[in-house]
């Protein structure tokens, strides 16, 4: 076969079916692959050590007629906020430098019995807080299309490891758009679910309130395919919907044979693409919605004033619970510990080792946390907050009635220079806008390429989000949209990443 | 520009247990005088009658069968700790010497 590394998750599935190719074949490319990338990008934080017994007992599950999925013997990259027990976990901090956990998360486990391979563990922005894995304690991931770029964040590892090709797909975390910008920023396809559809057991928690595991991928329906394993009620998250949920996968593929786009209302919505929107980004929108026009879909204004308000919020909510999450890092249980000189007490070996193991954004985010919930100051912050949450919510409520799915451009820009945004927190902060008011409603959304921007030629994301619970609807209009992209142009955004070596 | 001075900054830091160094608490003092600053937009967004969201799809009372599940050995609880007994964590002296 042709280079098994340049193959969808569903393309290797059908490989695997037919015999065409064994799961030790595809897990070797890829392996192959890493070793000779992974020096430029840094994707990769841990590599998985029996990657290729596993694909040779998925080979020999597949010769019994034993396979336990369609994606059995497919291998996958894991977010390194992910508890895996047999690769090292560390949520990109040196706090937990070298930590092994006692058990695999949930999502973990449903890929294991899927038969899925797991390669390695991704880099990503120290516990998660950052929009371009250079706040990761160990280096920075470089951007496939361009190494002197930012592959966004927090999940920069997984996204540069999907679009470069060292896994077919990978699993992220989003908590305030860190699956969908690094989509964006580097051509590739990922999904926030709705809150509670995938289970957070075993997820380093970052906000409780606002994370979601999601999938990545180069194409919508890997990405449908990867939902549909790790979605589902887990009895041991207690935020866990326990409603069924429709196929991802089926969704998807009603929307790849679509004629077009008839009758779908599309709103958008006029606070994510006001100011701050770069010129070769708002373009490739114009062209996208006239593009969905010209197809058949009805495209409405919408107005949903709070989301201005929504990364204000947003750095009030998430430091507050991350400030409370993150207190169990305290030299006791796991991780690193520090212990001061002379005859220190408990509490200051835990104050050494968290200013030691954190990184300056956790500290920084970890003070403004306290802040917010300290006595006085709780009401005009974190309850300010909380209570904007509800008018955004509402907003998003108002907009649904009018329309089937919201769009938007996923990030306000293309990958930004390494280094551009390092020393400017609100300046990082404020990239996240059009994520941001996702999280906070706890509504699905869906990034995937829309196109190259004519400036430089890097990779433009479009924003779909639906309503909670409707997650199958950005399947299925994003199958259509993606088949409309690919036609226009005359290749999907992920074949045209640039080789890396 | 928000009262974000060197003297709060060390009072969170001391409830977040960081002992952070003169110089971080010198430079966090400045950022996080312009972040507050940056946030504080939303204290005059939403009226008394705008009740707080805390958990977006809200789910109530739930609860599982009192049974006993798979939990993890001692061994495997103690596995990844800095210090243990072999039945417990270690940790160094609970009380300064002024208590």
């Amino acid at each position: 076969m042709s280079d098994l590394t340049a193959l969808s998750a569903s393309a290797l599935s059908d490989a695997l079916a037919s015999g065409e190719a064994s799961s030790v074949e595809i897990t070797a490319a890829h392996i192959e692959r890493i070793d000779a990338t992974d020096q430029t990008l840094g994707s990769f934080l841990a590599r998985s050590a029996h990657a290729l017994e596993l694909a040779a007992k998925s080979d020999a599950r597949r010769k019994a007629g034993a396979q336990t999925s369609a994606l059995d013997g497919v291998p996958i990259a894991i977010k390194d906020v992910l508890c895996t027990t047999d690769m090292v976990t560390t949520a990109g901090s040196r706090i937990l430098e070298g930590w092994l956990p006692p058990y695999d998360a949930t999502v973990v486990r449903k890929l294991r019995e899927a038969g899925l391979v797991p390669l390695g563990k991704t880099n990503m922005d120290e516990f998660a807080m950052g929009s371009s894995t250079e706040h990761s304690g160990y280096h920075v991931t470089k951007n496939p299309w361009d190494i002197t770029r930012a592959p966004g964040g927090s999940g920069g590892g997984s996204a540069a490891a999907v679009a470069a090709r060292q896994a077919p797909v990978a699993i992220g975390s989003d908590t305030g758009g860190s699956i969908r910008q690094p989509a964006a920023f580097t051509g590739t396809v990922g999904v926030k679910p709705t809150y509670g559809g995938v289970s957070r057991y075993g997820v380093i928690a970052l906000a409780s309130s606002l994370d979601q595991v999601g999938p990545v991928s180069r194409t919508v329906r890997d990405s449908a395919l990867i939902h549909d394993v790790i979605g589902g009620h887990d009895p041991n998250d207690s935020t866990s919907i326990p409603t069924p949920w429709a196929s991802m996968t089926e969704a998807a593929d009603r929307g790849a044979r679509a004629e077009n786009l008839a009758g779908l209302r599309v709103g958008v919505v006029k606070q994510l693409v006001g100011e701050g929107i770069q010129a070769g980004v708002a373009s490739r929108f114009e062209e996208a919605l006239e593009l969905m026009a010209a197809h058949g879909a009805d495209i409405i204004e919408i107005d949903a004033p709070h989301c201005e308000y929504a990364v204000a919020a947003y750095y009030l909510v998430l430091p507050a619970e991350a400030s409370s999450n993150l207190a169990k890092f305290d030299s006791v249980r796991f991780g690193l510990r520090v212990t001061p000189e002379g005859s220190p007490t408990v509490e200051d070996v835990m104050s050494a080792t968290r200013d030691q193991g954190f990184g300056d954004e956790v500290k920084r985010r970890i003070i403004l946390g306290t802040y917010a919930l300290s006595a006085g100051y709780y009401d005009a912050y974190y309850g300010s907050a909380q209570k904007v949450r509800t008018l955004i919510q509402r907003d998003f409520a108002q907009a649904f009635d009018q329309v089937d799915i919201l769009v938007s451009p996923s990030a306000p820009t293309t990958a930004f220079p390494l280094g551009e945004k390092l020393d400017d927190p609100l300046a990082m902060w404020a990239g996240d806008l059009t994520t941001i008011p996702v999280n906070l409603a706890g509504i699905p959304g869906m990034s995937l390429p829309m196109g190259l921007d004519p400036e430089e030629g890097l990779p433009v994301g479009l924003q779909l989000m639906a309503p909670a619970y409707q997650d199958a609807r950005l399947y299925q209009a994003g199958a259509t949209l993606e088949r409309l992209f690919c036609e226009r142009d005359g290749y999907l955004v992920s074949e045209r990443t640039p080789e890396v070596i | 520009m928000s009262e974000m001075t060197p003297d709060a900054v060390r009072h969170l830091a001391g409830l977040a247990r960081i002992a952070l160094s003169e110089e971080e608490v010198l430079r966090l003092a400045g950022e996080l005088g312009a972040i507050v600053d940056a946030v504080e937009a939303v204290q005059s967004v939403a009226g008394d009658d705008v009740p707080p969201t805390s958990h977006p799809i809200p789910l109530g009372n739930v609860l599982r069968d009192d049974t006993v599940g798979d939990t993890l050995t001692t061994e495997e609880a103690l596995a990844g700790a800095p210090d243990h007994d072999g039945s417990r964590f270690r940790v160094t002296a609970i009380l300064g010497d002024e208590q």
